[in-house]
């Protein structure tokens, strides 16, 4: 039996106050596929993966990720979907480790997951500084260290490259590969249009919230 | 992958959240001192009538608590703005009510525990004498700070998305807060000056029903306030 899309939006529109910042989206994605988001600043990319990941509802349309409908169940949703934002959802005062160590306790899984999701992104699990004293390229590391923690069967990447230098960029490409070798769905918005091409199938144009031919 | 229960997520958060807040302990020394120097301040207003203090001394016991609830209050959803740190426990997803709960009790035990070290120096300071036992008056912390945490909770995750947090939290919060107060005033004065009427059971089941009420309305609002 063939599985359903990994993601499918119908008329999906979302407005702040009177700005619209999607209009009547709509967009078929298959599961194990890669979608490049490019457009300029306000085009929507980022609204358009928060409402993907449930963090924002749409003002109209539907939304569904991996057949579930994320408007009537989006706990079952974002327990499949992984988000790596411009925010990193992380503790100030707490280590990388202990902030992955909360999140494995939270996702139900082993405690003993943690570290290895840190060197995975060569962070040290025995760097027990506070994150309040990490570089923006470290933060940018633990983000996505949480993002294999969670294993997501759709991972959103909100421009994952912003603040790594070069090497950083590379690394995180090749991360990004095992990630979508091992079955995940990406959807990547980013500006980084080479990097994006290289690693995404598919493209999607947006412009004041509407998808345009790139 | 399997994610864990309400009471597993509930314990999950609440040793985060004392973790995070032992390792900025700045915050517990500043709580502390603030929380002092009020019941200083409330001594030097009225003055040297000792009697007078000792009989209003709960009173202080109770406001210098609520004043510094709301700085408690107001920095624990702080935390969780940085880095969009709630928006992320929900992405998890954690159960909603589980960040509450979490949240409430770890508030709870704080004031509770600042409400411990202020009793000694009430009694240094006033010369109040624990008549009625030491049970009761735990009972009465206990009660009392969960009284405020609840509601306090509650409504520090509604002013954490308000431009003016700092001054809504406090407004939304006192009124709520006025038969708790009342009830844990009187029922402190009654164990500092004893009980020839018995009132002090009905001034901590009062407190009691204030807690179910106000955890439960929490329990059920929470979820719609941290959602878009």
């Amino acid at each position: 039996m063939e599985l359903g899309p990994a993601l499918e939006l119908h008329e999906v529109s979302k407005r702040y106050g009177a700005q619209w910042a999607l209009v009547r989206l709509s967009l078929t994605l298959r599961r194990g596929a890669s979608l490049l988001l490019t457009g300029h600043n306000g085009s929507g990319k980022t609204t358009l993966l928060r409402v993907l990941a449930t963090a924002v509802r749409p003002s109209s349309g539907t939304v569904r990720v991996l057949g579930t409908d994320a408007g009537r169940e989006p706990d079952r949703v974002r327990a499949q979907v992984g988000l790596l934002s411009h925010a990193n959802f992380v503790y100030e005062d707490l280590s990388g480790l202990e902030n992955l160590e909360v999140l494995a306790r939270l996702l139900g899984i082993s405690v003993s997951a943690a570290p290895g999701a840190l060197e995975r992104v060569s962070l040290s699990p025995k760097d027990d500084r506070p994150i309040r004293t990490y570089s923006a390229g470290m933060r940018r590391r633990l983000a996505l260290a949480r993002l294999f923690l969670k294993q997501p069967a759709v991972a959103l990447l909100d421009e994952p490259f912003v603040e790594l230098d070069p090497a950083g960029v590379t690394e995180l490409e090749a991360r990004i590969r095992e990630l979508h070798a091992g079955g995940t769905t990406l959807v990547l918005a980013t500006h980084h249009i080479q990097q994006g091409l290289q690693l995404c199938t598919d493209r999607l144009h947006l412009e004041q919230g509407r998808p345009i031919a790139a | 992958m399997r994610l864990p229960g309400l009471l597993a997520s509930t314990w999950v958060l609440f040793r985060k959240d004392l973790l995070v807040e032992w390792r900025s302990r700045s915050r517990i020394n500043a709580l502390v001192f603030f929380s002092l120097a009020t019941l200083l301040l409330f001594s030097f207003a009225l003055g040297p009538d000792t009697a007078l203090l000792r009989r209003n001394a709960g009173g202080y016991l109770w406001l210098a608590l609520l004043l510094s609830s709301v700085l408690a209050l107001g920095e624990s959803f702080r935390v969780e703005r940085e880095n969009a740190a709630l928006e992320g426990l929900r992405l998890i997803p954690v159960d909603s009510r589980a960040i509450f709960l979490s949240k409430g009790i770890a508030n709870a035990v704080l004031l509770a525990a600042l409400g411990l070290l202020l009793i000694p120096v009430l009694v240094a300071l006033l010369d109040v004498r624990i008549v009625l036992s030491w049970g009761e008056l735990l009972a009465l912390v206990g009660l009392g700070c969960l009284a405020i945490a609840a509601p306090g909770t509650l409504y520090g995750a509604i002013a954490s998305h308000a431009r003016a947090r700092d001054v809504l939290l406090p407004l939304l919060l006192f009124p709520i807060l006025i038969p708790a107060l009342v009830a844990a005033a009187k029922g402190t004065a009654l164990v500092f000056e004893g009980d020839p009427m018995g009132q002090f059971p009905s001034w901590l089941t009062l407190l009691g029903s204030f807690d179910v009420i106000y955890w439960g309305l929490g329990v059920v609002l929470f979820p719609r306030v941290i959602e878009e």
